[in-house]
């Protein structure tokens, strides 16, 4: 027997409690806007997820927690083939490429990564079939719903008082801040603070910068929060915003105009008085 | 209000923040610490060495340098850091010859994703072991219409000579545009 609804009512928390509480065992598929999410459960705990087309191979999971590099993972996957993730981690173990321990992190960020997207969806058909499992060559690191439960509704909270924060993406654009202050000293960016500061750009809005790098609008609102909060970048009025800025462009973000001479040549001017 | 962007990349320890504070007008942000406590190493783990340095040239123009991320790992930043940049960088630890075959693979991926003009900096050309930026020309095999140039990343005036030259090589690389 099937339990079948919407998620506008029954949400992502009601549904986890559900399988937590009566330590269910099956495969949850959610239809959401745009992708399809499917969670594994065994005895009430998240042992495997994918989403989209994504389908969670070890070596995507390593690559997005920064444990491969993208040649590496570009590689391994090319040379693998056919194996299976149990015996490509055992492989890339005895190699040397990575620890045990580097895998099980990978593996639990990247469903940690899928369910808590889910909590931000409101709608979208779900159903859960008992006692489907993954297949047996995927590595299942079972997670504990309560403290997934915990976070996030804690996030959920969190997402509706940065929507408080920074209520408009599509037509705000980031800069730098022209004085920044000592606090800058030793700051520590990671990695996604780093791609989107890498787009900040006048032309750019806040929203094209989160589409070029892949990222919903809670995780750009949380980084954008983080480097407003650290005097970093300043909101500003997105330049040329009267013409349409996104075409049909993968990403969005509009290619710089050409450069003129005449830029050169004032930058020649300002190098040389310094 | 424009911004431009150049990127200055190189092996590890070759000198790029170095380069970016010897000329920024802000404090270098740089995420590369001395790894001394066990907490400060986990911290590696999680965010990238990267520089980033800014020179005002008036209200409506900026310049940013952006130095390339010091861990292998972070390598598909590269791509994401060289879209739409003017030009970019290549510094060479000029001493530490183990280095220059990692220079001249970093300098082939810069040049694949970008039709842009580039310099070549022979840094650390204080230190008595230097190789000269001829030798590195012939070592590295660099074209014979890019700059190899001496560096020392420390002296400002060094620092200037290099980004002008790059930006006189942006100069012609228009005029043969037109
Ligand atoms: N003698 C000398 N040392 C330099 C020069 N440039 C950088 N260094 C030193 O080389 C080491 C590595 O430089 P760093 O800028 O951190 O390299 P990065 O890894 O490319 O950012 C540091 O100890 C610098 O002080 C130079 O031109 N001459
Ligand atoms: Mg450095």
């Amino acid at each position: 027997m099937a339990l079948k609804g919407n998620l506008r009512d029954f949400s992502t928390t009601q549904l986890l409690n559900l399988v937590n509480l009566a330590r269910k065992t099956g495969l949850l598929v959610i239809q959401g806007q745009t992708d399809t999410a499917r969670l594994y459960f065994r005895e009430g705990k998240l042992i495997h997820a994918n989403i989209g087309n994504a389908d969670g191979h070890l070596a995507d999971m390593l690559l997005k927690a920064g444990k491969l590099s993208a040649e590496q993972a570009q590689m391994i996957q090319t040379r693998a083939g056919m194996q299976s993730d149990k015996q490509l981690g055992l492989a890339l173990m005895s190699a040397g490429y990575v620890t045990q321990e580097d895998i099980v992190q990978s593996v639990k960020k990247h469903m940690l990564d899928i369910v808590y997207t889910l909590f931000s969806w409101n709608q979208g058909d779900f159903q859960f079939d008992q006692n489907l499992l993954p297949s047996d060559d995927r590595i299942a690191v079972p997670i504990n719903l309560e403290n997934v439960i915990m976070e996030g509704s804690r996030r959920i909270q969190e997402s509706e008082q940065l929507q408080d924060e920074l209520p408009d993406l599509t037509s705000v654009a980031l800069r730098f801040t022209d004085n920044p202050d000592a606090r800058l000293r030793n700051v520590n960016l990671s990695v996604e603070e780093w791609r989107v500061i890498s787009f900040i750009n006048p032309r750019n809005t806040i929203k094209q910068i989160a589409q070029s790098n892949g990222m919903d609008d809670f995780q750009i609102r949380k980084i954008v929060y983080g480097m407003l909060q650290a005097g970093l970048v300043e909101l500003a009025r997105p330049e040329g915003m009267a013409a349409p800025a996104v075409g049909g462009r993968r990403g969005g973000v509009e290619k710089p105009p050409a450069v003129k001479r005449s830029v050169v040549e004032r930058l020649i001017t300002r190098i040389k008085r310094i | 209000m424009q911004t431009v962007k150049m990127v200055i990349t190189g092996p590890f320890s070759a000198g790029k923040t170095e380069f970016i504070r010897s000329i920024s007008e802000i404090d270098v942000v740089s995420t590369e610490r001395k790894i001394s406590s066990e907490a400060e190493r986990v911290k590696e783990a999680t965010t990238v060495a990267m520089d980033f340095g800014r020179i005002t040239v008036d209200e409506d123009l900026v310049l940013y340098l952006f130095g390339t991320p010091g861990q292998r790992r972070f390598d598909f930043m590269w791509e994401i850091l060289s879209e739409g940049m003017l030009g970019f960088i290549v510094l060479i630890d000029s001493v530490r010859s183990e280095t220059f075959r990692e220079a001249k693979h970093i300098l082939e991926i810069f040049r694949s994703y970008a039709p842009t003009p580039y310099v070549v900096a022979a840094n650390k050309q204080d230190l008595p072991d230097a190789w000269s930026p001829e030798d590195l020309r012939i070592a590295l095999k660099i074209d014979s219409n890019v700059k190899v140039l001496s560096c020392v990343a420390t002296e400002k005036e060094h620092v200037k000579n290099v980004l002008l030259e790059l930006l006189y090589s942006i100069l012609e690389g228009m005029e043969e545009g037109t």
